[in-house]
């Protein structure tokens, strides 16, 4: 019986990852591919690194690249500095006027749906154009507002959630020692919430990084993100070159991930250590 | 009697100021009155602890001397100076929490100085008194410890360095002994009683646990429902408890309901319907003859024996129901011929001691001046 | 006040009995201070988000009412002074009504939450299987199994929903594979059907499904499987006694994770789909940008999320009364 429910589980289990990786794989398999025709192996001169090669000759792409990671940048930084605020603002302070009203505002991002969010923004842009002249036209000014004020909606979230986890007497504790409100909030909150900080900036970047729909409503002429580019390339079909770079960023992420998994799980196990070797000096 | 209950007197002419003075203080939080009209006095030198079940209001009434809550109504005077509205970073107190809340990202040598660090001491001078702390709690040699890597006493002995390098007016804790395990705790009482001596810092503590506060306290005030029910020492509250919640709460009480049939300065005579007797005690009580009354007899006061005693006033006959060993002294709980069970404790003096048997007719008696009469 | 502060901050037996007003003014500074500094905070994630969230939705709903014109932006305002300076409200409905009357409208919505539906139903299915399996698996296995679950998270929807084009496409390795098992004799067309989006959906959503029933189910006590077990309940009716409705909240919270967005899916139907395919996220992004149609693209902005705060009312609605029964 419980064999046979933990061998339908683990074959769940193979299926489900298999699902989920086998398409990336075959996408980083096909970036080595010298056909043009992408899905067509072409054995005689493959494995290849030419698509490689091209990506980086590539200047649109590149220019493109180099745009999208300006704005996320700027947005991360944007988003988890209103977002820790606001998490603050609603984590700690019980009441205050249009608490409600806040709380709703900084859910409903995630919920809406992309195309409206994009939209409204586009009509906020356009209305306050022609009301105050700015913001003159669209770009990446438009793009960054737009993100932050989605990806800021996550780094409350994420940040929100450990706060809570905050022992409150810590703060107490340090005020009780003569510490004033922003210093407590300077020395001891917020190094006691900077992983979070770290996970919602990296949330907050690639939500911005990797957002199409949003950033074709409030972008310009002049101004033509990475995701922009390789939707309107891939719109008309396979391309070998968009392999190559697909696989270059699962190579960053993957390593990201995987440094970052490997240091949690260490610094875990450390302490587990540490406060076991301290409980057993003095029994 | 020296409780100080009741409004204080702004000209203090019976002994030395009121170190701290509580006025009349009220903390409503909605419609809970978490601390009602509580007036309390506490001197110099003092270890104060507030004694009383969850929920009784101690632990506010501490935040409020803190400065965490400000209170609704009233006032807190520290050293004549009125601090109910200074917040906690300007108040010259400190507290000792009940988590220690110690900051789990700094060294405990750190953490010591984060407070002296806040009131911009000279730098020098900060590491001279983190020193100076450490060894006054044996922690020297720890400085480069993280709070994870401290068994929970060494953690208890950390946040009270923290919290006294300040040298606070007033030093808060917190159930200072809650975390740590029974024999740890027995240890760590009299630690904190030295340091206290050995720095005159006055104490207030919080705790739900009547031994913590009978061992620690100069004084002690038992706390129910927001309210503060005596003040007085320790041998005050055990021997003169002022009302049946007060007499129960510290240690344990056989408690008996009597109506006064004779009220004279001198003594007063209770007739107790649960006991089949009356009960004769030996000092006056202040009470409207037939009112009902409680009385209220400690175990260890009453005495067993096979033959009949010689007195003849609080004699009572029983059986005895059940007998538990515990070592040092021996609980029996006796049987009257009304069907009420009396708790009655007696030493274990001798290793070879005739013990009573169950089932046996025992005599039961006590002296006039160990019943407790309370009227509320 | 520098003073006054000293006075009190500064310990020591020195200071004895200093005024006591005094000493109150300066609480009451502090008091002032903080009381800024906690405006401050609120303050500014506040505006930032009345200006460019609240703000630009009321401005589609206001646009949602007005007409279209021939200029930039095109759109007639929605209130306009008169000659006899008379603020004038002009409420156009027409929009809704050619909303609510074209079919082709009304066959977009009914399939988007078909399509969302669906694929949530799918995802929940495989979904569920795999939290649990991670979520008892052994230690250090868990861990790992977590970050992959996490891992396609963050790397870019759009190219893993392009990595289904080359699969799917029609000399992919799908088809290939489906030849040489001789189960079809000729490529067919994966690319571009409904069975594309549905796939794409499934795959992309999939990761949110999977964290918040992970979480539920870890978070589960085994203690209440084995006390199930100790009083005769086998391991499947355990499962289906104790094991889902405890991690119930997951399940409610992994399915509106993936269905309000799928809903409203735009990438997804762009490039697996067919030209046929009809989803709502489609049709607003074209009335805009193809038929600039504002009024109208805003009117169906407005009844999507109508339909979508419905179901969220809905959704919490259904488990409160859980939660009371």
């Amino acid at each position: 019986m419980n064999d046979r429910r933990s061998f339908f589980v683990l074959t769940m289990l193979v299926f489900g990852f298999a699902f989920l990786y086998l398409p990336i794989i075959a996408m980083v398999i096909y970036s080595f591919n010298a056909s043009r025709l992408v899905t067509v192996w072409d054995s005689a001169n493959s494995p290849t690194l030419a698509w490689y090669v091209e990506l980086f000759h590539n200047s649109q792409i590149m220019d493109a690249a180099k745009l999208s990671f300006r704005i996320a940048s700027v947005n991360a930084t944007g988003a988890v500095i209103l977002g820790t605020l606001a998490a603050f603002a609603l984590q700690r302070y019980r009441k205050f006027r249009g608490r409600a009203m806040f709380g709703l505002l900084t859910t409903a991002p995630m919920v809406l749906p992309e195309v409206i969010t994009g939209l409204s923004l586009l009509l906020l842009f356009v209305a306050l154009e022609q009301g105050i002249g700015w913001p003159s036209g669209r770009g990446a000014t438009t793009i960054t507002i737009a993100h932050m004020t989605f990806s800021m909606a996550y780094a409350i979230v994420v940040i929100q959630a450990r706060l809570a986890t905050v022992d409150r007497s810590l703060e107490e504790a340090a005020m009780d020692l003569g510490a004033r409100p922003w210093k407590v909030f300077a020395v001891i909150t917020l190094p006691l919430i900077a992983s979070a900080i770290a996970s919602a900036w990296v949330l907050a970047f690639i939500l911005s990084w990797d957002d199409i729909v949003i950033t074709s409503f409030v972008s310009g002429p002049g101004s033509t993100t990475l995701p922009q580019l390789v939707f309107s390339k891939v719109r008309l079909g396979v391309s070998p070159d968009i392999n190559a770079l697909a696989t270059i960023l699962v190579l960053i992420v993957s390593l990201a991930v995987v440094v970052a998994g490997t240091y949690m799980m260490r610094r875990d196990r450390r302490r587990m250590r540490d406060s076991q070797a301290a409980q057993g000096a003095t029994g | 009697m020296n409780a100080v209950v009741g409004a204080g007197v702004e000209t203090g002419q019976k002994g030395p100021a009121p170190y701290v003075r509580i006025e009349r203080l009220t903390k409503r939080f909605g419609d809970f009155v978490a601390v009602r009209q509580v007036s309390l006095e506490i001197q110099r030198g003092e270890i104060f602890c507030l004694l009383g079940g969850s929920g009784c209001g101690k632990t506010t009434l501490l935040r409020m001397l803190a400065g965490f809550e400000t209170p609704t109504d009233g006032a807190i005077f520290i050293d004549g100076v009125d601090v109910t509205q200074v917040p906690p970073y300007e108040r010259p107190v400190n507290m000792m929490f009940q988590s220690y809340a110690l900051f789990p990202h700094m060294t405990v040598a750190q953490n010591v100085a984060f407070g002296l660090k806040q009131d911009g001491t000279a730098r020098g001078e900060i590491e001279s008194r983190v020193q100076e702390m450490l060894s006054l709690v044996q922690l020297n040699g720890y400085e480069k410890r993280k709070p994870h890597q401290l068994s929970g006493g060494q953690r208890q002995r950390v946040a009270l360095a923290r919290a006294l390098v300040k040298r606070p007016k007033l030093l808060l804790l917190d159930e200072p002994l809650g975390a740590l395990d029974k024999k740890l705790r027995e240890h760590t009482q009299f630690e904190l009683v030295n340091l206290q001596e050995k720095l005159g810092v006055t104490f207030v503590i919080v705790t739900h646990d009547q031994e913590e506060a009978m061992t620690l306290a100069s004084r002690i005030g038992v706390m129910r429902a927001g309210e503060i029910l005596q003040v007085g020492t320790p041998a005050d509250i055990y021997e003169f408890p002022n009302s049946r919640f007060v007499a129960d709460f510290i240690g344990s009480v056989n408690m008996v309901e009597g109506r006064l049939i004779e009220d004279e300065p001198d003594h007063v005579r209770i007739e107790c319907a649960q006991l089949g007797a009356i009960v004769y005690v030996d000092h006056g009580v202040s009470s409207p003859p037939d009112a009902p009354v409680s009385v209220a007899i400690r175990p260890e006061k009453i005495q067993l024996s096979r033959e009949r005693p010689e007195q003849t006033d609080n004699v009572l006959q029983g059986v005895i129901a059940g007998i538990a060993y515990l070592g040092n002294a021996t609980r029996y709980l006796v049987r009257l011929p009304t069907g009420f069970l009396l708790r009655v404790t007696a030493p274990n003096v001798f290793r070879h001691e005739e013990r009573l048997e169950p089932d046996e007719r025992v005599w039961l008696h006590w002296h006039s001046s160990s019943p407790v009469v309370v009227t509320r | 006040m520098a003073a006054l502060a000293l006075l009190l901050t500064g310990g020591g037996d020195a200071v004895s009995v200093s005024a006591p007003a005094g000493t109150r003014l300066a609480g009451r500074f502090a008091a002032i201070r903080g009381a800024l500094g906690r405006r401050a905070v609120i303050a500014l994630p506040y505006a930032w988000l009345a200006v460019f969230f609240l703000v630009p939705f009321l401005i589609v709903l206001k646009i949602a009412f007005s007409n279209i014109q021939l200029s930039m932006p095109p759109v007639e305002p929605v209130m306009v002074w008169t000659a006899d300076h008379v603020l004038q409200l002009r409420l156009h409905f027409s929009n809704f009504t050619f909303v609510f009357g074209d079919e082709l409208y009304l066959a977009a919505f009914v399939n988007s939450l078909q399509v969302a539906g669906v694929s949530t139903l799918f995802a929940l299915l495989i979904g569920y299987p795999m939290a649990y399996g991670i979520a008892r698996a052994p230690g250090a296995w868990r861990n790992i199994l977590f970050l992959l679950v996490v891992l396609p998270f963050f790397t870019s929807f759009l190219l893993r929903v392009y990595a289904w084009m080359g699969l799917l496409g029609r000399s992919g390795p799908i088809n290939a594979l489906l030849m040489q098992l001789g189960i079809i004799h000729e490529p067919v067309q994966l690319l571009q059907t409904d069975f594309a989006v549905y796939l794409g959906m499934v795959y992309s959503y999939l990761p949110f499904m999977v964290l918040p029933l992970y979480s539920a189910i870890e978070k589960l006590d085994l203690t209440l499987l084995e006390a199930a077990a100790d009083l005769g309940c086998r391991p499947a009716k355990a499962f289906f006694m104790i094991t889902l409705p405890l991690t119930k909240e997951g399940i409610f919270a992994g399915c509106l994770l993936v269905f309000i967005p799928a809903v409203g899916e735009y990438v997804i139907p762009a490039l697996l789909g067919g030209p046929d395919t009809l989803m709502i996220g489609r049709v607003v992004w074209d009335e805009f940008f193809g038929n600039r149609d504002w009024p109208v693209a805003s009117a169906l902005a407005i009844v999507l999320l109508v339909i979508l705060a419905g179901f969220v009312l809905l959704l919490q609605r259904v488990q409160a009364q859980e939660g009371e029964a």
